[in-house]
């Protein structure tokens, strides 16, 4: 039995970008439903560890304006300028307004917000690194999810908890809701709304090696792109320079910033070589090509040489005990490396997808070169792609992206919910779900989804992470056609309807199939290197014919259509990227 | 700088390394539950797997799932520690399945799920009754005496007031691993306390005489006899009892 709710607005996720939105949208007096397939507390914002920046020149002179220079050349010009600037600008109030709301950030003996280095974000245009992160010890996500979470607690946001949204629904062109499937008791609930917005987070589990959480499978840009949104810069993914070595679980960039080094296998601080001003606090692609540079001519560490060090040995004790505690926990449970006497083996990680659902500043999702806005439709956060991060994001602006233009996206919403009615339902709005479901619980026999989830996972590790090619991609392009046909004869063991993880574990496995397929037709299609996206065989980047957003729609029959867009400038010329 | 010679070091971490040793056998014994499947009756069943020591137990559950038995069924999500998704009984103690390494429970462990909440299928509990607790406690700042605008001031002093409790992921591993908890159904727990905590030591808060009124009634603090459970249970090394204990002497003594 299908069970109907209607709200004004409807909230997909609650990481911060969901939670920063259902707050803005409950203040401008519509009614909201947030449906998140995790406890809100659990999502993946949690994890993010060192920062969050805004030019608040608490510790050091700093202005909007290099923030937002930095976060241009980070993104290696790939950045919509006019996007950067705005949340360079909204940083400073956001992190006032996360402070009123009681956020505890660390201090300065003054009692201001203390701030740190991070890669990338430099003073006066490039000159060294400034101080610009605020940041709570190394759980600064995990403040700001709690703080979120509470400030709608504080106003009684309405939560469907544990509910995965499986379609959205269109009519005429114009968003008229979504279908989620109740884990508790397998039950459909279609969400009639005047507004949707899509915070679900990112898709790195694609990947064997990740920083991302079990839940980060792209459903909404997956849900999104099957209704006939595209999708923008899929192949621009984040490999994070410092995984635990093999596990993937993310070691901030704090730890750089608060002067930890990197050493290759001859005890060489390299990044010396590579980025002589900054060093160590390189944009991460850089930081993660040069860590593969060494690895593959031979300086690696560890059994197979296939890591390097991250090492804080000279650090005083008690900034690695107040400032990092966590990472180092996380080395001392995952590697059983004590930290302050030894160096850590570290990996690139596969951390954030830049690439996702368009969308402009009001954080409304467009379509076509045009960016025409589709009716009520909106997306914030690691989902969309407002492209403030262009090719390569910079360390902490992922916190202020979503605190930025979920913020943006709430007030939006509740504008334009106030001022239409509500559409029309169609006749069957949860005939795609069901029937999903049910072919997906009707075989007795069929393909085991782990096993093609592992080779997902292995093959874009393998051929689509920091290094890729033409060869590289094709051969992945292959691996993806079968596992596809395979996912189509999937068998699920568990028919059950109570708390079946099994079966939602299968959706989003084709959700993750969605994204890799269009991750790869978007990098093999992009002959030029440009920031994450490095390709051998294309080594530079190629301003005349690449300064271009990739668009990747979906075809009637599955296939994979690819258009571009400008990337819109502003006062920054692409330059070369040294630092 | 000096630096430890590379060798020495992969010499000495070589062991504890992931990948420079061979699978080892591990028996799970798991205390399942599924009404759809048995109605109420509870049962156990053991799977044996081959896994890399290293592991995690959360990924050697996964394997279970995923290779032998699709219907178990678990919470989890960052693996890592921080979402606080997958506490369990894990031999006896709440732990989170993924900061469990498999080498240190092989070659035979025991996972139920946490205690004091209703079982719904196999190692998922009720967590409703857990944040109904969490959210009596008014878990927000409280101030409406107008923000400046720029930041609050905020000493390094007062703000290491609080910190410990800033931790909380909400698993609830000291709250279900509490025996008044589990006897009591009135009993807010050790994590409810733990939030309102966070708030009323916080220098910035004005709600913390609220909190602390809340706290001294019946079902507050007072009913905790510091067994410890908590402050043992607890993944994120929160001092549990301590908090308590700065709670009760601020209702005893009217200050805080």
């Amino acid at each position: 039995m299908t069970i109907r709710h209607t709200f004004e607005c409807v909230i997909v996720g609650a990481g911060g970008a969901g939670l920063r939105a259902a707050i803005e949208a409950v203040d401008g007096g519509v009614s909201v439903g947030v449906v998140s397939k995790l406890y809100p507390t659990r999502s993946h914002t949690g994890a993010a560890q060192g920062g969050m920046c805004a030019a608040l020149g608490n510790v050091e002179e700093d202005s909007p304006e290099w923030h937002a220079f930095d976060t241009v050349k980070g993104g290696d010009y790939l950045v919509d300028q006019p996007s950067a600037q705005l949340m360079c600008e909204g940083a400073v109030e956001s992190v006032y307004e996360l402070e009123h709301w009681g956020m505890p950030f660390d201090r300065t003996p003054e009692g201001l917000i203390d701030q740190r280095r991070f890669g990338g974000h430099t003073r006066n245009h490039g000159e060294a690194p400034v101080k610009r992160a605020c940041y709570s010890a190394d759980r600064t996500g995990h403040m700001i999810l709690q703080t979120l979470y509470q400030q709608c607690i504080k106003r009684g946001v309405r939560f469907f908890n544990e509910f995965y949204c499986l379609d959205l629904l269109l009519t005429e062109g114009r968003v008229a809701g979504v279908v989620a499937y109740e884990l508790a008791t397998g039950e459909l609930h279609v969400f009639r709304a005047k507004a949707v917005l899509f915070a679900t987070g990112g898709f790195g589990r694609m990947f064997k090696i990740t920083s991302n959480a079990h839940a980060l499978t792209g459903d909404g840009p997956a849900v999104a792109w099957r209704r006939g949104i595209p999708l923008q810069d899929m192949e621009f993914f984040q490999f994070h320079p410092t995984g635990v070595y093999k596990m993937g679980i993310l070691l901030s960039e704090a730890v750089r910033g608060e002067g930890g080094i990197l050493l290759n296998g001859e005890g060489e601080r390299f990044m010396e070589r590579y980025a002589p001003t900054v060093k160590d606090l390189a944009p991460r692609d850089m930081v993660s090509r040069a860590i593969y540079q060494e690895i593959r001519e031979g300086r690696g560490v560890g059994p197979h040489g296939d890591a390097v060090y991250l090492d804080v040995r000279h650090l005083p004790r008690d900034v690695i005990e107040q400032k990092l505690p966590d990472v180092t926990e996380f080395a001392r449970v995952y590697l059983g490396v004590e930290p302050t006497t030894e160096p850590v083996p570290v990996q690139p990680t596969a951390h954030y997808a830049m690439g996702g659902i368009p969308t402009n500043t009001e954080a409304q999702v467009v379509v076509g070169e045009d960016e025409a806005p589709v009716p009520g439709l909106y997306a914030a956060g690691e989902c969309a792609c407002v492209s403030v991060h262009g090719a390569n994001r910079l360390g902490t602006n992922s916190l202020l992206d979503i605190v930025v233009f979920g913020r943006r996206g709430g007030a939006h919403m509740a504008r334009f919910a106030r001022g239409v009615d509500l559409p029309t339902a169609s006749h069957r709005p949860d005939g795609f779900v069901s029937d999903m479901v049910s072919g997906l619980l009707g075989r007795s026999e069929g393909n085991n989804a782990a096993a093609i989830r592992s080779e997902l996972q292995e093959g874009m590790y393998d051929l689509a992470f920091v290094v890729r090619s033409e060869e590289s991609l094709r051969k992945m392009q292959g691996i993806l056609d079968g596992l596809r046909e395979r996912y189509e004869r999937v068998y699920v063991q568990d028919v059950g309807k109570l708390f079946n993880t099994e079966l939602m574990e299968v959706v989003e496995l084709g959700f993750l199939l969605d994204c890799a397929e269009t991750l790869v037709a978007s990098a093999l299609a992009r002959t030029e290197s440009r920031g994450a996206h490095y390709r051998e065989d294309h080594p530079l980047r190629d301003d005349e014919h690449w300064l271009t957003h990739t668009l990747a729609y979906r075809g009637d029959d599955g296939s994979i259509r690819l258009e571009s867009k400008p990337v819109k400038v502003g006062p920054y010329l692409p330059m070369e990227r040294t630092y | 700088m000096e630096t430890q010679p590379v060798g020495e070091v992969l010499a000495n971490s070589e062991d504890r390394r992931a990948g420079a040793s061979g699978k080892i056998t591990v028996t799970i014994r798991i205390r399942r539950f599924n009404p759809e499947l048995r109605g109420q009756e509870s049962w156990w069943d053991e799977f044996t797997i081959d896994t890399d020591p290293d592991d995690r137990l959360l990924d050697a559950l996964h394997q279970v799932k995923w290779y032998q038995d699709g219907t178990l069924a678990l919470r989890r999500s960052c693996a890592h520690g921080v979402c606080g998704s997958d506490a369990m009984l894990i031999n006896g103690q709440n732990r989170l399945a993924c900061k469990v390494i498999v080498k240190d429970v092989a070659p035979k462990v025991t996972v139920e799920p946490i205690r004091g909440l209703p079982v719904l299928k196999d190692l998922i509990v009720d967590m409703e009754p857990f944040f109904a607790g969490y959210e009596a406690m008014l878990p927000y700042l409280i101030n409406d005496e107008g923000e400046p605008r720029r930041e609050r001031l905020q000493s390094p002093e007062e703000r290491h007031r609080f910190d410990d409790t800033t931790k909380c992921i909400l698993c609830a591993a000291c709250t279900t691993s509490c025996p008044i908890f589990w006897g009591d159904d009135e009993y807010v727990g050790p994590a409810a306390i733990v939030n309102a905590h966070r708030f009323i030591y916080d220098s910035r808060d004005r709600g913390g005489r609220e909190r602390l009124q809340m706290l001294g009634e019946r079902t507050g603090v007072f009913r905790c006899r510091t067994t410890f459970n908590c402050t043992e249970a607890c993944p994120r090394g929160i001092e549990v009892t301590k908090a308590i204990q700065d709670v009760k002497r601020s209702i005893l003594f009217d200050r805080f």
